[in-house]
């Protein structure tokens, strides 16, 4: 980390720190806002214990164990009918058309519809999560694949490739940009949706970050709520940091795409 | 097959008889190839010039199985060219190498089509063209890292690896700047000298083609067709900037000219 780097992380840590100490002295010093905030240290004391007494572990295991399936199963279905969407015009006038439509729709609108035909299961959950990421998933694998240049596979087809061989080892890897697009978005889909789900539906084979988030409303515990906020966004800066920034790394060291 | 085998240089006679191809445009049919004829001895290096729109890139690509003729047929040792093969590899202007792959693995990636040989020979194989192109120490780069002229002899690396009999090459040098031109000029020769290919470079440049081919075929556009051959009976490594290429080259220029400027005329 060069000086510069250093400067600015500084400055960030500062003011960060700055406002936390800021709020409690102001909540719990001056008594400002005191029914309707809860100061950092009511926070951090509830993170702390539903920790040591297991809700919020077992809470954030619930919710990852359906986001994750649910988020896999969407790679898997959305990316080979991308494929197919790519390949054969008689896919894309018509599943094509339909991720173009849906796509535009928020994915918590699933959400009823998932009730209804699933009940409240995980199910129900999975369904939601699949809806968030899959036609992100495939219109993103058809416009790569789409857009690969001719040439790649010119080459190939000299080189003796052809079929199963161009789509493992030429066409898959040069879409490979677009299809990472693609799962940034469809990652982040299937995160919001799935919490408006587990806000919106008690599951009662499991519960997840929503459901602690829900339940601290219905009890008025605010230093509750605000917790389960802060454990939401760490997930969602660690999965970006965990699985999306070594493979944006990835790429830029090999494609050269976006030099920083 | 072992890698002393595979190493050894292998070439091909082609021969292109009564070819035809159309191509439907905006303006309609445009005669890209009228009855082109043409031999190509085994080892041979043979350039095809001729202004843009004269057939000659249309001509490579019959010859590589990218794209079928409307009549005639072309062979390679007698058989005829019915799709893309091993035995004929092609460069093409963008060095079309594999950003998802490095240096070696985009080597390697023909050789690993390649039935008969084991994991170990293929690697073998790939070192020695890496070695052949001067690019050992960059096995391991990534492409974007190489300049124009390193990736096609990347390019080159990988369009030799197989072993093909004859090598097909589309403007190859047609993106580089003059020096690295100039450089890989004296590097082809060399190569080909070695590695006895057959040899096939389309180019727009009527002096790299002088420079570079032991025959040039001219080609005038509209319909494509050969109006005429010239012998380059030049010695060897030439270089582009002999006095000696510069007879051939205003002997070719002056046809080009006047096959082109009857053809205005007549029009």
């Amino acid at each position: 980390m060069n000086s510069a780097n250093y400067k600015r992380w500084t400055i960030s840590a500062i003011a960060f720190i700055a406002l936390i100490l800021i709020w409690e002295v102001a909540v719990k010093g001056l008594g400002l806002f005191e029914y309707i905030l809860p100061p950092p240290s009511e926070v951090l004391k509830y993170i702390w214990g539903s920790t040591l007494d297991g809700t919020l572990p077992s809470a954030i295991l619930v919710t990852m164990k359906r986001l994750l399936l649910g988020y896999a199963i969407g790679l898997c279905i959305g990316i080979p009918t991308g494929m197919l969407c790519s390949r054969f015009n008689i896919f894309q006038d018509t599943v094509g058309l339909l991720a173009l439509g849906l796509q535009a729709l928020p994915s918590v609108c699933w959400v009823p519809l998932a009730i209804m035909w699933f009940g409240q299961t995980e199910s129900a959950m999975l369904f939601v999560v699949v809806m968030g990421t899959v036609w992100s998933m495939i219109l993103a694998t058809e416009h790569g694949v789409r857009n690969i240049p001719p040439i790649y596979l010119r080459a190939a087809s000299t080189m003796g490739s052809k079929g199963m061989h161009t789509w493992i080892h030429v066409i898959l890897p040069a879409s490979f940009p677009s299809i990472l697009g693609g799962m940034k978005q469809g990652w982040a889909f299937a995160w919001r949706s799935l919490m408006a789900a587990e806000i919106y539906v008690t599951i009662l084979t499991g519960f997840g970050l929503g459901q602690l988030l829900h339940y601290g409303r219905e009890l008025m515990e605010m230093n509750q709520v605000i917790g389960v906020m802060c454990i939401v966004i760490l997930i969602g800066l660690i999965v970006d940091k965990v699985l999306f920034s070594p493979l944006e790394a990835h790429l830029r060291k090999k494609w050269g795409i976006s030099k920083d | 097959m072992s890698v002393h085998a595979e190493l050894q240089n292998v070439t091909a006679k082609l021969s292109v008889k009564n070819v035809n191809k159309t191509f439907d445009s905006a303006q309609g049919k445009v005669e890209a190839l009228k009855d082109i004829n043409l031999r190509v001895e085994e080892g041979e290096f043979v350039c095809l010039v001729g202004p843009s729109g004269c057939g000659k890139s249309t001509l490579l690509n019959l010859i590589a199985g990218l794209d079928k003729p409307d009549s005639g047929e072309i062979l390679v040792d007698d058989i005829p060219v019915t799709g893309p093969g091993r035995d004929r590899m092609v460069m093409f202007q963008e060095h079309a190498l594999f950003p998802w792959l490095d240096v070696f693995n985009n080597v390697l990636f023909g050789l690993k089509l390649k039935p008969n040989l084991t994991d170990p020979e293929r690697k073998e194989v790939a070192k020695f063209y890496l070695h052949l192109v001067g690019l050992d120490k960059f096995a391991k780069a990534s492409i974007h890292e190489l300049s124009g002229g390193m990736r096609q002899r990347v390019a080159l690396a990988r369009s030799l690896a197989p072993n093909p009999r004859v090598l097909l090459m589309d403007e190859t040098f047609g993106a580089l700047d003059a020096l690295t031109r100039e450089q890989l000029y004296g590097e082809l020769q060399q190569i080909w000298q070695k590695r006895k290919k057959t040899i096939i470079f389309v180019t727009h440049n009527i002096r790299e083609a002088v420079c570079l081919g032991d025959r040039v075929i001219l080609f005038s556009p509209h319909p494509g067709r050969i109006v005429q051959e010239f012998d380059i009976p030049l010695p060897r490594l030439r270089d582009i900037n002999d006095p000696a290429l510069t007879s051939h080259a205003s002997m070719i220029t002056a046809a080009l000219k006047q096959h082109i400027g009857a053809k205005e005329i007549a029009e």
